[in-house]
């Protein structure tokens, strides 16, 4: 059974029986994009349980010819990688539907619309992760601008049409690297293959016979796009600026998932495709993950909007995922990867949250808040919840991955997992500095009727709280998916871990 | 070793307690404080049996294991989540579990008038749990999350008034400086993993004897620093004075009788390393020295009766790492003071919690007086504790201070020399500021208004605990030094080679000094104290001297100069720098690509069908190049 297009073809379907609602039909619009993202998450749940595990080689693989005179496939695969990285977005799916009920009033276009570019957006998602041939890949991660670019510049607030033609300009700039990069695998196929492919798999054979030059070239290509995507210091201006104008779940959407391509993205295509270029570039690649952390978490602690704040705390992360890839470690491979998993329901709940602060206060200054901890308890209570879930509090997923990466990173690269380390002494500036302003003290006047949580908002919360702590006691279902993948990347670029120095006097 | 099925619900029962009264919201007001008492209380039966257990095996199979389940499995990075109970964790599985429960009960009335006294048992309870955790883990990393847990109970319970916006402060101030000394956990963990292949303490202590030193020193500095941060010594010690803000009850839990030792715990489990590793020994010796000083004299300066007993706290705990870096011969007195102090500061805090519950919350000593008369059972209790705390014979103190005192001055050579004396100079020092804090409060004229306040002894669920501590602050050193029995208790745990110990001073001497010591502290303050009359407000013509100890010897000041100021002008310039620069050059960029820049004020406007059109051309591009290259 064609599992993945089956992950595919729902949220499409979804967004067919959305098309033909009639637009005054705003709930039900709501229902079915509920209805449908649970379908999908659960058929994702499905296929995570048939996964087997120790298998390194891609599962559920599709493949159909779909340009046979350009030797292009639509062909489908995923390693648990993928795995986990699809079962992130499908999760994240509903709790966003959910949790954003009322954020598509408002906008420039009908209820309906926004549901349908939610639903073709996951559509991509899914796509871009599950695609094992290099051509779908580039068109799902393309056309996946398009439902965000509108989601953006149509729904969000304030500066929103800048803000959608700044993410949109940045991801076309990296698109287009990207694509001569992509013609050149393609070109140079042909003349060593035999026919030419963008199977990922026969392109991943093809550095061998590339020279250094060539190779670093089209490594560029691809790392610029993925570092514009991800984004890693200094490509990272267009996201502050899109998470401020975005609505809440349409910034989840942004960072938690689509962010992840750009690291995903480096993963499977960087380090697979140009094992040697990966190697000539760490030493650089790891400085800016490393300037990442500390200038986004500097930029987070000045910041006065608290959802600009959120995105450069994500910048912060980011550099830590970047750089537990490039450390070549099983262990700073495995935490990045379960850093992006745990990355994508911390940011779900600082965003979600922030989310409802705002749209209750009508503001998103943080100096506008104040006291909340006494009015709307709950809903405070979550926000430090998140927080602390941001500055990966021991016990919570977000310290196992982060952890994870530190310490793969320090096996090989002390010095700079010493200075990432300050990184967590900065986290719990950035994260208690608005905590104290927007919670604590004094009731700032014009605070004192908001509303807390409602049952709906309680009933979205609760699922992204569950897992942040449930994996952080037990993080074994997950990193038992992600090690293999992880131990074969490293294993295939020629790595083995450090052993330990000490052991003899 | 032995494996037991009980240890996990040691932790349970209060982690039970802190999700259910969270969870539940008013409705659990009316139960939930008996029910986030009982259970620390169920978790002290627990600890009394595995006590009682561990006394029927031989020495060397006390210790207990339970392994839970495999935590996190990366490569050999491989850790479980699996407990420990050993002779040093039942120490602290008692003084937790029994102190924290008397000071539930204390709080069961102390918080009766807060509508938030649910919320405040959870937090407690949420503290219980993590700090078992923290002394039952059996690695390092499952030590962390003990470690932060109790962090976060601590920012939780300082801020439990968190609507005053010094308190909020002072919470974040605990957690920020805490999190410096977890960077130093989190590095240590690092190296023994690059270093050893292992961070559990079973497989570092076998590790150990063949690592170098340079790697063993590299660990032992780095866990001096998370023990630093979270016992409040120099130079991390800024955030203990300010974490006065929180309740009473959390002082003397939290901020004196458990959580602020956790850096002994630290170091005395990290035995196999720092005895290998003199060099980080010996900062860990200094660093005591400085504290036990550095606590002490703040102490005299302090008008804030919380305060002068934090800065005793931290003097105190200095105690305890001077002589937890003198190794094997001081962990046993390092622990032994630990739980004598753990009776007595915790005493002496719930007996400050009564004079501010008899007069209207009032911390400020020069507006007390003459309570003795008005408060004689927490004049009594609170007595006994001054004089346990000032090691008069035979309470408490005496013993563990004593044994602290003798060890530093037999280390050998000028060292000894250097610590014995400091450790002598702060027991004279202390006697004074207690004696001072003793005098201000229960003795002389009443200096408070006596329409305004109505000085009364607190209720029974009040008195109870601390009459209980008190009689812990009389007799806890007489029955731990009986026979030896704390340091035989924990010998086993400690490699001691026995016949190396230099013996400078006899004890008989050191004793003499020392009461001698106390003796002249004890005379200065009533000396000053008793013959003039104390001034309501603290007077301003000072000396230097007496200024910069009100402003704790200037830590705040040089943090704030060296660290917070420096860092805010970083923090604006990166920010103009992102705005202007970097965002500035890629506003430049996009302007130049597109001319003269009129298509980029058009789409501005939202033209929306232009970025269609660009990715189609770039679709298209895409085709034609592989077009143009296939045929």
């Amino acid at each position: 059974m064609a599992w993945l297009t089956l992950l595919m073809v729902l949220p499409l379907l979804g967004s067919v029986v959305i098309a033909t609602l009639p637009k005054s039909n705003e709930l039900a619009a709501k229902r079915w994009a509920l209805v449908t993202t649970l379908l999908v998450a659960i058929a994702t749940i499905a296929v995570a349980v048939g996964f087997q595990r120790d298998n390194v080689d891609m599962q559920f693989v599709e493949s159909y010819k779909w340009i046979p005179s350009f030797g292009i496939n639509y062909a489908l695969g995923i390693d648990g990688i993928a795995l986990v990285l699809i079962l992130m977005s499908t999760i994240l799916a509903p709790i966003v539907v959910l949790a954003g009920w009322n954020e598509a009033h408002g906008g420039r276009w009908s209820v309906k619309t926004f549901y349908i570019l939610i639903l073709v957006l996951e559509t991509m998602v899914i796509g871009v992760f599950a695609a094992s041939d290099l051509f779908l890949f580039y068109v799902f991660f393309e056309a996946m601008l398009i439902p965000v670019y509108f989601l953006i510049g149509g729904y969000g607030t304030g500066a929103r049409s800048a803000a959608a033609v700044k993410f949109l300009l940045y991801s076309l700039f990296g698109g287009l690297l990207m694509l001569a990069s992509i013609i050149g695998l393609y070109v140079i196929s042909g003349t060593t293959t035999g026919g030419h492919t963008f199977d990922i798999t026969k392109l991943s054979e093809l550095h061998n016979s590339m020279s250094s030059i060539t190779q670093n070239l089209l490594f560029l290509g691809f790392f610029i796009a993925f570092a514009i995507k991800a984004p890693l210091w200094p490509f990272h201006t267009w996201l502050p600026d899109a998470a401020k104008a975005a609505t809440p779940g349409t910034s989840v959407l942004l960072l938690g998932v689509l962010d992840k391509v750009g690291t995903f993205g480096m993963i499977r295509y960087c380090l697979t495709l140009f094992p040697d270029a990966s190697k000539t570039f760490t030493p650089i690649i790891l400085v800016l993950s490393l300037t990442s952390i500390l200038y986004g978490a500097f930029l987070a602690i000045g910041e006065r909007d608290i959802k600009r704040l959120i995105a450069f705390t994500s910048i912060s992360h980011f550099g830590f995922i970047t750089m537990g890839i490039f450390a070549m470690t099983s262990q700073g491979h495995s935490g990045a990867i379960f850093y992006m998993f745990s990355h994508g329901f911390s940011t779900a709940a600082l965003f979600l949250v922030a989310g409802w602060m705002i749209s209750r206060r009508g503001s998103s200054t943080i100096a506008d808040f104040g006291g909340l901890q006494r009015v709307t308890p709950v809903m405070a209570w979550m926000f430090f919840f998140a927080g602390m879930s941001s500055l990966a509090l021991p016990g919570l997923s977000s310290f196992v991955s982060e952890f994870l990466v530190l310490v793969g990173t320090y096996t090989r690269y002390p010095v700079h997992a010493i200075i990432a380390t300050f990184g967590i002494v900065l986290a719990a500036l950035y994260i208690l500095i608005p905590v104290q302003r927007a919670l604590h003290g004094p009731i700032t006047p014009g605070n004192e009727g908001l509303r807390d949580l409602n049952l709906r908002e309680k009933i979205a919360i609760a699922p992204v709280i569950a897992i942040i702590i449930a994996f952080g006691f037990y993080p074994s279902p997950i990193l038992n998916v992600i090690n293999p993948a992880a131990a074969h990347v490293i294993a295939k670029l020629g790595f083995t871990d450090p052993v330990p120095t000490a052991g003899g006097k | 070793m032995v494996t037991s099925n009980a240890l996990v619900y040691l932790i349970a029962l209060p982690l039970f307690g802190s999700v259910v009264l969270l969870l539940a919201g008013r409705r659990a007001d009316k139960w939930g404080h008996l029910l986030a008492t009982a259970l620390p209380a169920g978790s002290f039966v627990i600890g009394i049996t595995e006590l009682w257990a561990m006394l029927d095996r031989s020495p060397q199979e006390r210790g207990v294991t339970q392994k839970l389940f495999e935590w996190i499995s990366v490569g050999s990075f491989k850790i479980d989540a699996g407990l420990l109970l050993d002779q040093l964790s039942i120490c602290f599985v008692l003084l937790i579990t029994g102190v924290g429960t008397l000071i539930h009960i204390y709080s069961i009335s102390y918080m009766s008038h807060d509508s938030d006294r649910r919320r405040f048992f959870a937090f407690l309870n949420l503290f219980i749990a993590a700090m078992l955790l923290l002394v039952l883990a059996d690695s390092y990393l499952s030590l962390y999350v003990g470690w932060e847990g109790v962090g976060l109970a601590s920012y939780l319970l300082i801020g439990f008034w968190n609507q005053k916006p010094t308190y909020a402060t002072a919470a974040k101030k605990a957690f920020i400086m805490n999190r410096i000394g977890d960077m130093g956990l989190s590095l240590a963990i690092m190296i023994a993993f690059a270093t050893l292949g292992t961070v559990s303490f079973a497989g570092i202590k076998e590790a150990a004897p063949q690592a170098s030193t340079a790697a063993l020193t590299a660990i032992g500095i780095m866990l001096l620093v998370a023990a630093i941060g979270k016992s409040a010594q120099f130079p991390l010690q800024a955030w203990l004075g300010d974490a006065m803000a929180g309740p009473t009850p959390v002082s003397a839990l939290i901020h004196a009788a458990t959580m602020v030792t956790a850096g002994i715990y630290l170091i005395t489990r990290s035995n196999f390393i720092f005895d290998a590793a003199p060099t980080a020994q010996l900062l860990v010796v200094i660093v005591g020295a400085i504290t036990l000083l550095f606590g002490a004299l703040i102490g005299t300066a302090k008008d804030d009766i919380k305060k002068a007993l934090a800065a005793s706290t931290m003097s105190q705990i200095g105690y305890m790492t001077l002589a937890a870096g003198l190794g094997p011969v001081g962990y046993a007195f390092a622990i032994m003071h630990l739980l004598t102090h753990g009776f007595f500061k915790a005493g002496m805090f719930l007996g400050a919690g009564s004079v501010m519950h008899g007069m209207d919350d009032e911390v400020n000593m020069r507006r007390y007086g003459g309570l003795r008369k008005f408060m004689p059972i927490t004049f009594v209790t609170f007595g006994l504790g001054y004089l346990a705390i000032l090691g008069v014979p035979p309470f408490a103190g005496f013993y563990s201070k004593d044994h602290i005192i003798e060890t530093a001055f037999n280390a050998g050579g000028s060292k000894g020399i250097i610590i014995g004396s400091v450790a002598l100079l702060g027991a004279g020092i202390t006697a004074f500021y207690m004696t001072r804090v003793m005098i201000l409060t229960f003795t002389g004229i009443p200096r408070w208004d006596e329409k305004a306040h109505h000085p009364h002894e607190p209720p029974i669920l009040m008195w109870l605990p601390m009459a209980i501590l008190a009689i812990g602050s009389v007799s806890s050193g007489f029955l731990l030094s009986k026979g030896d029995a704390l340091v035989n208790w924990l010998a086993p745990l400690f490699e001691h080679e026995a016949g190396h110990e230099v013996e400078l001073l006899k004890p008989i001497v050191v004793t003499t000094l020392a009461l001698a010591m106390v003796a002249a502290g004890v005379a200065i303050a009533l000396i000053k104290y008793v013959r003039s009359s104390v001034a309501k407000v603290a007077p301003e013509n000072v000396s230097v001297f007496t200024r910069i100890a009100r402003r704790d010897l200037l830590q705040d000041d040089f943090n704030e100069a060296v660290f917070m100021r420096p860092g805010q002008g970083l923090t604006a310039t990166l920010l103009k720098t992102d705005e202007v620069i970097i965002d500035g050059a890629v506003r430049g960029v996009a302007r130049l690509a597109v001319g003269s820049g009129s298509l980029l004020r058009r789409t501005q406007t939202g033209f929306v069908r232009s970025y269609a059109a660009l990715i189609l051309i770039g679709a298209l591009a895409l085709i034609a190049a592989i077009w143009v290259v296939t045929f």
